[in-house]
């Protein structure tokens, strides 16, 4: 056995330098090409002034950052941003957890609530929220009329989901959380899952009621997996664009505008590349420091 | 301290099958030391579970200290448990998962690191006090779990074997300290095993139980000596009592008690000609493996058990005359397997 083992070994070995990089080329390949090549063209576009249909090029310094600074629009996008993302965090981390602990005890149909709940999240994020923005519609809308029918309100004082600025900002937030809960409830789940059985039983005997047991023994026992969906849930949130373009395109009056939605409507729409390019670099040093935690949560993430 | 009673209680999971536990009907004494005994899937851990609160039986009342607990929660029926795992809170310090009951029961803050170094100093962990659970070894989870079950001085111990988890030296010394820790806290304990030999170091009184039913309550030299059936007799002892099977009785006696005819005492005694087959050296015992030669038990299978210091010579291979006391015999009806009086019998 130790003889064939250590053939195996030496031929592999002599192969090792070609077939070695053939193997691992795919992976570097993905990496330069998908992301380290598109990334090195937004920095550089964000000091220059290219634009789309022109093929001059200049470089003009941190000219394209002072004028996004001063520019109200980015600073209601920056603000938006920030809103948007704190807001449907904790809403799906709340909910989530919430979920996760009512669908940990089996019940009669469980398997089947458990399906429903996740189906949004392996629907296609396009369709969902073109369904949303039916149902949130100024005429169409089935939340208005079933409002209309008890009597909340008449036809023509009925909400305009989309149409008022708090308004808006609430109803992107709300789809957003109903795409993103599932994703986060199948990451709880699995965090309460692994908690054994013994240790609520023990609490119990220890005499801790509902709460006591879980927001001192369950929950302090999920963090390290709450902070994983916090910070997926993060990433997912603060570099959405899919929910506002479709539901607002950022309206009304640039109320529901976050970073990603400007940057498309600046850089494509707009045609101003370099501008569009600045402004996305305003995501990296939150994605940034979202990825410097995630790994050191992955690297402490121990098992009881 | 109190006494905890179980009136026929039965706990059946799936409708339509055998119960875990059937009909289990018991009383401590107070400040006992009572173990279940019982192989896996007997129902012993169950029926610790009802008492803790932790399952509700399917029928039957539970009392502690005279008070009917079926509906009241583990929190109200002032008992403790340690786990098998230990369960420990792996984020709370030790400190903090000693001084758990006491806040999860407002016993007021200013008692708290009085009672928890006075359970702490009585399982000899005061040193562990800042340490995570992931930081101790399993000896030492085993004394926090302690600590944290008696910290609040409750009526009824429950303890789901605790020391399964421990090498077997540990063991051995865990056992010990379990022991004295009982005699000095003094409270009534039940104690959950499947190894016999705690169960028969450790117990006042041991339960056996199987497929859910007590087959005997007796202490252990009760259970030992005059078992009630044939499970307890073969469950008991290590290697197991021998049955003879005649007619409609079964004979069992005890392996250490069946002995070359010339070490046997006493005029009483059946004699059968033994064949040895294997020999196995255990240093402190010999256990012999052989069959009976000749008679109505012709090669029946029977183990004898010589000590260190009983004349050697008996090989693999030789016949020798084997005797038992015939106050050593014990008789079971065929049928039922339960003990039955002695009768005279045709022996050869």
């Amino acid at each position: 056995m130790a003889v064939k083992l250590a053939k195996v070994k030496s031929v592999g070995s002599a192969q090792s330098p070609l077939l070695g990089a053939a193997m691992f080329s795919p992976a570097v390949l993905y990496i330069l090409l998908i992301i380290g090549a598109p990334f090195v063209l937004a920095v550089f576009y964000a000091f220059s002034d290219a634009r789309i249909a022109s093929t001059e090029i200049h470089y003009v310094g941190l000219e394209n950052f002072r004028s996004i600074l001063q520019s109200p629009g980015f600073r209601q996008a920056l603000q938006n941003s920030i809103v948007f993302t704190v807001v449907a965090v904790a809403i799906v981390v709340i909910c989530s957890t919430m979920l996760s602990l009512a669908l940990e005890e089996p019940f009669w149909g469980r398997g089947l609530v458990r399906f429903l709940i996740l189906l949004p999240f392996v629907a296609p994020v396009s369709l969902g929220t073109i369904g949303w923005k039916w149902i949130l519609d100024s005429i169409y809308s089935v939340i208005t009329w079933v409002l209309v029918q008890m009597h909340f309100f008449t036809p023509f004082n009925a909400p305009m989901w989309l149409g008022e600025p708090r308004l808006a900002m609430g109803s992107v937030i709300c789809v957003h959380c109903w795409r993103l809960i599932p994703f986060a409830t199948v990451v709880m789940l699995a965090g309460s899952g692994a908690i054994p059985r013994e240790i609520p039983e023990a609490a119990s005997i220890d005499g801790a009621g509902f709460w006591r047991t879980l927001f001192q023994i369950k929950i302090p026992m999920m963090l390290p997996i709450i902070l994983v969906a916090v910070l997926f849930s993060t990433v997912f949130t603060f570099t959405d664009m899919t929910v506002v373009f479709i539901l607002t395109a950022g309206g009304p009056f640039d109320s529901t505008q976050t970073l990603p939605s400007l940057a498309f409507a600046t850089g494509i729409q707009g045609s101003d590349l370099a501008a569009g390019a600045a402004i996305s670099l305003f995501l990296v040093p939150v994605l940034v420091a979202v990825a410097f935690f995630m790994l050191r949560v992955a690297s402490r993430a121990e098992v009881t | 301290m109190a006494v905890v009673e179980t009136r026929n209680v039965t706990k059946v999971f799936k409708e339509g099958e055998l119960g875990a536990v059937n009909n289990v009907s018991l009383v401590t004494h107070e400040g006992e030391f009572l173990v279940f005994l019982g192989p896996s899937g007997s129902g012993k851990t169950t029926l610790l579970r009802m008492i803790a609160g932790l399952e509700t039986p399917t029928a039957g009342e539970i009392l502690i200290g005279g008070r009917v607990v079926n509906n009241l929660t583990p929190r109200e029926r002032r008992i403790a448990m340690v786990f098998q795992s230990y369960a420990l809170y792996p984020h709370l310090s030790v400190y903090k998962n000693i001084a758990f009951p006491l806040k999860a029961q407002n016993v007021p803050k200013a008692q708290h690191r009085q009672k928890v170094e006075w359970a702490a100093g009585l399982l000899g962990i005061g040193r562990l006090l800042d340490r995570k659970p992931r930081e101790l070894s399993g000896g030492e989870r085993q004394r926090v779990a302690l600590a944290r079950a008696i910290v609040r001085e409750p009526a009824v111990f429950l303890l789901d074997e605790p020391l399964s988890n421990l090498d077997a030296k540990l063991r051995a010394s865990a056992r010990e300290e379990l022991e004295q820790f009982h005699k000095n806290v003094g409270t009534t304990t039940i104690y959950v095993t499947h190894d016999q030999v705690e169960a028969m170091a450790m117990g006042d009184r041991v339960v056996v139980l199987h497929q859910g039913t007590v087959r005997q309550i007796g202490t252990p030299k009760e259970v030992y000596e005059d078992p009630a059936d044939t499970f307890v007799a073969t469950f008991l002892g290590s290697p197991p009592m021998n049955l003879l099977e005649f007619s409609d009785i079964i004979v069992g006696f005890r392996p250490e008690g069946f002995l070359p005819s010339d070490l046997v005492p006493g005029s009483k005694q059946v004699t059968f000609r033994y064949r040895i087959k294997y020999v196995e050296y255990l240093g402190a015992e010999r256990v012999l493996y052989g069959n009976m030669e000749g008679g109505s038990f012709e090669s029946k299978e029977i183990i004898s058990r010589l000590s260190w210091n009983m004349p050697s010579g008996y090989e693999a291979g030789a016949v020798h005359d084997f005797s038992v006391a015939e106050s050593d015999l014990r008789f079971f009806d065929r049928k039922t397997e339960k003990r039955t009086h002695p009768k005279p019998y045709p022996w050869q």
